[in-house]
């Protein structure tokens, strides 16, 4: 494959294209294939048929609002239809070149205009499975430059320029790392893709893996070049069926092409990805838990120093990123450093793919510059907290992260500013909460996440988050006293000073910051047995005769 | 100086604290010169004292009982000793938690009974469902460890609260001493 | 100053300590009678840094390091027992005693217990948080010994000594967090796995989890002390 060849079959595919009077893009994303867009896509191609018209029917990966799905889009007039039946199928074929369907159509232009699409360029607009989509879109452009033009320094040179920082939650300079393994000494190197996503609310790198498989495997292969590895590996959780067969088909393509194997682009660089299947352990994002795993071992982390860069998989050095990190790659390669280091924040560059849940009109994947205030995201993008309630908490970070108050939505979002009022960027997951909600209720929720999902090898995670959960769950039910809850403060900040791995030492965050912005509500749990928001059943908890006694 | 008054409760527990208790012996005397024993399973009185300076407690809570006992206690003393292990940890009485009083009783009174299989329910106390130490019901001042702790660590406790001195607990007993 | 230099001094505790390249904090911590309590640590198996109780501070870095695994480093500034990692210390034996059913008062291992002298070498008189009482099993169907699941502090030392020493492996752990177990095998009881019955797993456990049927009473110390001396001979073949 030369860069030639390349051009030649993204000529091809316009070519292909322009055969066809109407693109007809419909979402297979989970959220729209669970609401029948399998069957809507049949209907449409049947349809297009019986009408006798000329429409390219298209299946893509996630388009963002997904609560508004089943969407399709009419491309090239970009019409948007939302919660479309297979019904419908027949009125959007007739509509095509006259005019759209006035029910179905959906304006989120505000949802749209202020978000920036660098990971998500070609989610919704290619072929998940069609290798030639991609390339279509500038894929593998990135790749083959690199490897005839430039040096592996010179790749490490661009990502450090660009100020991208991993996209999994700690937010290490990216570029700052990939020198660290270019550096190493060593035959043997490995490239890791951590796509063992598991924040609950989280779905930014499953929608990334398989609307635009391809993406990841160039951004690993950039990377491998980078640092002189020649195996990579991808590692996805098995609830993640549809990712891990788009990027197998990916990977199968791009080894058909000779994007993949010995020899790539006619030079010396050779390297292959396998994928391998995490068993739904939460702890195995955890970096060195997840080496564990795939070198086929129990998934728990080990103390670092030393660090994966220096001995990670098998004991060689290993980069390991996050999907949305190696997703960032591409465009950064072939747009230059200083392209995506104009956009965001001060120390925080580019853009960040949030997952929109909770209480929110437009739930869904959102890509937005960082440094955007969080008011921007919550109330012009995903549409505010609907039914009339008032928002009164953004959580981010998921059982890492930390509650951020109402008042604070004029924060903009970047790592140091969520780090510095107790939350973290983790990997996206954004939890819109309203009035409805009972703060000690949510943290005593990822208390229960991380005990369930602690791996159990040191004490303080293990047993720690076991005995919050118990305090937790004293308080909720109007049994707690203060001294308990002091008890519990102590407890926090033991179990984030000298948990063994991220998982322990974070979990205390959630606890920590609704103490910290919402403590009257632990107070009134407490000393008055009333849960604020109605949610904690404190009258059925507590017995009328104070003592539990035997009956 | 007069002399200061002190009281020992039993709840759930084998009575060994107290055995060594008196295992302090001759040295019992030596203490007699500053307290006063004015409440015990081993004095005659019947009602515990409106106000006692330094109150030891053996045993856990673990009936209806214990737990009025342990409040009335901590309403009426000054200092409150949790004694031994089990007022300290719950010790044996605890090991009937995993399996909760239900199973207890019908081990003992039904299984291993020959004669009138019945669970007593008057006179006795009802059970709580856990045995729990003292100090999840009322605030304790000291804790001394030990199954039991041993005479001398009485003497050494007792003397340096009696007379102001600094107590090193951990250098004394430990649980299961 | 190099890195190359074999020799590293440091300080640990305000006392000025030399050091071989390579070795652990603990290693050089305890070659100069300071004191660094442990109880996953043993000298003779790989080190986990699982337990926490070694986490030691270091001037200029706010993060806490288990001294089993870090190594030295030239001008290291070594803290082992301020109030903080105190305070932390008896939190994590708190945890411990509450998480299982630990009755030191009929523990085959009272007085020979390293979980029961390290609380009292910390300080910990009792238990701020509440029991959490959970019913395991004894497992007695091995011959010689038997498995209290309600004493083991998961330390995985038995693991280790099993795979590492014995080359057996027949110790692994099962389950996750608070319900993690040790088992025998695929969880089959230990008396029908492949147990070679040499008993190190014994001597190294901590507690009284693991112990010898033919000691009664509290009358079972255990002696883990062979395994530097093995690893040395086997060393020297």
């Amino acid at each position: 494959m030369t860069i030639e060849e390349l051009e030649q079959i993204a000529q091809s595919v316009s070519q292909e294209n322009a055969k066809f009077d109407f693109e007809v893009n419909v979402c297979m994303d989970l959220a729209c294939a669970s609401q029948g867009a399998e069957k809507l896509r049949d209907a449409l191609v049947k349809s297009a048929e019986a009408q006798g018209k000329n429409v390219l029917i298209r299946r893509t990966g996630c388009m963002g609002p997904c609560s508004s799905g089943p969407l399709v889009r009419v491309d090239p007039d970009d019409v948007l239809y939302k919660r479309v039946k297979s019904d419908n199928a027949e009125a959007i074929v007739s509509s095509l070149g006259g005019e759209p369907v006035p029910e179905l159509q959906c304006d989120l232009s505000d949802h749209f205009d202020k978000q920036v699409r660098v990971v998500l360029e070609n989610a919704g607009h290619i072929d998940p499975e069609k290798i030639d989509d991609y390339i279509a879109h500038d894929g593998y452009k990135a790749l083959l430059t690199a490897l005839t033009e430039m040096t592996p320094n010179g790749v490490v040179h661009r990502i450090t320029e660009s100020g991208l920082r991993g996209r999994g939650g700690g937010g290490y300079p990216t570029g700052l790392k990939w020198g660290t393994v270019a550096k190493a000494g060593g035959d043997m190197k490995y490239v890791v893709c951590n796509g063992d996503e598991g924040d609950p609310g989280a779905f930014m790198d499953r929608s990334v893996m398989e609307g635009d498989p391809h993406r990841v495997i160039e951004g690993m292969a950039l990377a491998a070049y980078a640092v002189g590895a020649s195996k990579g590996f991808i590692y996805v959780r098995a609830e993640y069926p549809v990712a891990v067969a788009r990027l197998t088909t990916g990977i199968r393509e791009a080894r058909r092409r000779g994007l993949l194997g010995t020899g790539i682009c006619g030079t010396t660089f050779s390297f292959d990805i396998e994928i391998r299947l995490g068993a739904g352990a939460f702890v195995c994002g955890e970096e060195t838990a997840l080496l564990a795993s795939i070198e086929g071992k129990r998934g728990t982390p080990k103390p670092r120093p030393p660090y994966p860069a220096v001995s990670g998989l098998f004991g060689k050095p290993t980069l390991i990123n996050n999907v949305e990190t190696y997703a960032n790659i591409a465009p950064i390669v072939r747009n230059g450093g200083k392209w995506f280091a104009n956009m965001g924040s001060d120390r925080s560059k580019g853009t960040k793919v949030f997952a929109l849940t909770g209480k929110i009109t437009h739930t869904g994947l959102v890509e937005v510059p960082m440094g955007i205030k969080l008011r921007e995201i919550i109330e012009v993008i995903g549409g505010g907290v609907p039914d009339g309630h008032t928002l009164k908490a953004v959580q981010t970070g998921g059982p890492s992260g930390g509650c951020i108050p109402a008042e604070m939505l004029d924060l903009g979002v970047s790592y140091d500013a969520l780090m510095k009022v107790g939350s973290i960027m983790g990997s996206g997951g954004m939890i819109v909460m309203d009035d409805t909600s009972c703060m000690v209720n949510v943290a005593r929720f990822f208390i229960e996440f991380c005990m369930t999902e602690s791996c159990g090898k040191c004490i303080p995670c293990r047993a720690g988050t076991a005995q919050m959960h118990t305090l937790l769950t004293r308080i909720c039910e109007g049994r707690g006293t203060m001294e308990e809850l002091d008890l519990l403060v102590d407890l926090c900040g033991t179990i984030k000073e000298t948990s063994l791995c991220g998982l322990g030492q974070t979990a205390p965050n959630p606890v920590l910051s609704t103490l910290k912005y919402f403590k009257n509500e632990y107070i009134e749990h407490i000393v008055n047995k009333r849960c604020p928001a109605g949610v904690c059943n404190i009258e059925a908890a507590v017995p009328a005769v104070p003592t539990e006694v035997l009956a | 100086m007069s002399k200061l008054k002190v009281a020992t409760v039993w709840l759930d527990g084998c009575s060994g604290c107290h055995m060594s208790f008196l295992d302090m012996d001759e040295r019992l005397l030596e203490l007699a010169e500053l307290i006063d024993v004015v409440y015990s399973p081993i004095v005659d009185a019947k009602e515990f004292p409106d106000e006692v300076d330094i109150a030891l407690v053996e045993g856990a809570v673990a009936s209806v009982d214990d737990e009025k006992k342990i409040k009335k206690v901590r309403a009426h003393s000054k200092m409150l000793i949790a004694m031994g292990d089990c007022a300290v940890a719950g010790n044996v009485p605890s090991m009937r938690n995993p399996f909760g009083p239900e199973a207890i009783l019908d081990r003992a009174y039904i299984q291993n009974a020959t004669i009138q299989q019945q669970i007593p329910c008057v006179v006795v106390p009802k059970l709580l469902k856990v045995v729990r130490p003292i100090h999840e019901f009322v605030k304790v001042d000291v804790f001394l460890p030990g199954c039991p702790p041993s005479a001398d660590t009485f003497h050494a406790a007792l003397t340096a609260l009696v007379t102001g001195e600094p107590l090193d607990i951990p250098a004394l007993t430990r649980f299961g001493a | 100053m190099s890195d190359n230099v074999e020799v590293k001094t440091l300080i640990i505790d305000e006392q000025e300590v030399s050091a071989r390249r390579g070795q652990t904090i603990l290693q050089v911590a305890r070659e100069n009678d300071i004191n660094i309590p442990t109880l996953c640590h043993l000298e003779g198996l790989s080190n986990i840094g699982a337990c926490r109780l070694c986490l030691v501070e270091i001037k200029g870095s706010n993060k806490l390091l288990p001294a089993c695994v870090a190594t030295v480093y030239e001008g290291m500034e070594v803290t082992t027992n301020s109030e903080r990692l105190q305070q932390h210390r008896k939190t994590i034996l708190e945890l411990l005693f509450a998480e299982r059913n630990h009755i030191c008062a009929v523990c085959v291992s009272n007085g020979h217990c390293e979980l029961q002298t390290m609380a009292q070498d910390q300080g910990l008189t009792h238990v701020r948080l509440p029991y959490r009482n959970p019913q395991l099993n004894v497992d007695a169907s091995h011959e010689r010994f038997t498995v209290d699941h309600n004493r083991c502090i998961l330390c995985t030392r038995c693991v280790r000594a099993c795979a590492e020493i014995e080359g057996a492996h027949i110790w692994d752990v099962m389950g996750r967090g608070i319900n993690s177990m040790i088992i025998t095998d695929l969880h089959q009881d230990w008396g029908s796995s492949a147990c070679t019955r040499c008993g190190k797993c014994v001597q190294v456990c901590p507690t009284g989890a693991l112990f010898d049927k033919s000691k009664i009473g509290s009358d079972h110390p255990k002696y883990p002390d062979f395994l530097p001396y093995l690893n040395l001979m086997r060393e020297a073949q």
